[in-house]
């Protein structure tokens, strides 16, 4: 899978969770500094990320993803997509 | 009232549970009811068959957290998302604390407090996701009273009550409301066991002169579960005949 298809669906994602225009996501947008997410926010958009990938993210790792490249790069090194 | 709404109440099979799920059943709740035993659970089952009511019993043990995801998984296969949650199963071992063995104290942290923790924990990602959820703990007057004898029972029960208001903080921007229903001594197996004059000393403390019913509860219940009680969250409603007022 192409890395621009992982970048627009992670983008869908964050804007659906939370609430924004998917034109305002770039791809240094940070959750909580841009686009307005609070800490359950966060939480529930680790957690679409881990169903939309079937993955697990791990609270450690989780703390890392704060922009929306960080969760591109995340998804791109840990899962098979 | 409840129409479309699944609810999981667990301790199910006899006493304040039962009439819980029977009346979240009447308000047209699909319900299911959760037990320790099979048979316990088959007893829900046909309880809720003779009232014409939607839903079923399961088995589960209310400390054992791959029991908690099965039968949340086999209810979301069946009937769907929880909607409703009932944190209602709880023991007793009684002991003043002089006497009080480490195991008393474990089991009445375990089926009383930890559960709550590993079924709401369970519900919650459902919940977010659909943007609504009621979870209502049944907590007890002794929690905020204290009773002697009852030191691991009352510090569960107040842990509830702590734990239900952190996570209606939490949870209230996804339209989630988290209540408790505090009874005080209402007739079941749990207060029989209590000897007749143990009972009269109580009486005398309750305004209202009496025990309270099973029904008592589950009316409160129904009503935090229902649509009327949309803006309550954090609360403890107390139901009590007055033997304790906030």
């Amino acid at each position: 899978m192409e890395n621009t298809d992982i970048e627009q669906r992670i983008k869908k994602i964050v804007a659906e969770q939370l609430g924004v225009n998917e034109a305002d996501v770039k791809n240094e947008s940070s959750f909580v500094n841009d686009l307005g997410a609070d800490s359950l926010d966060t939480v529930e958009l680790v957690m679409a990320l881990e169903e939309e990938f079937e993955c697990e993210i791990p609270d450690e790792q989780a703390e890392k993803i704060n922009t929306v490249q960080e969760a591109i790069d995340y998804v791109n090194q840990h899962t098979s997509h | 009232m409840l129409d479309t709404q699944i609810a999981l109440v667990t301790g199910a099979s006899r006493g304040i549970g039962q009439a819980i799920a029977l009346e979240l059943g009447k308000q047209g709740a699909i319900v299911i009811g959760t037990s320790t035993t099979s048979d316990g659970a088959e007893h829900i089952s046909q309880y809720l068959k003779e009232a014409s009511l939607k839903g079923k019993g399961l088995a589960m043990n209310v400390n054992d957290l791959a029991q908690i995801n099965n039968a949340i998984e086999t209810t979301r296969k069946e009937f769907g998302e929880i909607s409703i949650l009932v944190n209602n199963a709880g023991i007793t071992r009684d002991n003043l604390l002089a006497r009080m063995k480490d195991e008393e104290w474990d089991e009445i942290m375990e089926t009383n407090l930890k559960s709550i923790f590993y079924l709401s924990r369970a519900v919650l990602r459902a919940m977010m996701k659909a943007r609504s959820g009621r979870i209502i703990n049944i907590s007890s007057v002794v929690g905020v009273t204290g009773n002697p004898g009852q030191t691991n029972y009352a510090a569960a029960k107040a842990g509830i009550i702590g734990f239900s208001k952190s996570l209606a903080r939490e949870v209230g921007s996804r339209n989630i409301t988290i209540n408790c229903v505090a009874p005080g001594f209402i007739e079941t197996d749990m207060t029989r066991s209590l000897s007749a004059e143990q009972q009269q000393n109580l009486i005398q403390h309750i305004p209202l002169g009496r025990l309270g019913q099973p029904a008592d509860i589950a009316a409160a219940v129904a009503f935090l579960a229902s649509p009327a009680a949309s803006y309550i969250t954090g609360t403890t409603l107390h139901i009590n005949g007055g033997m304790y007022m906030d």
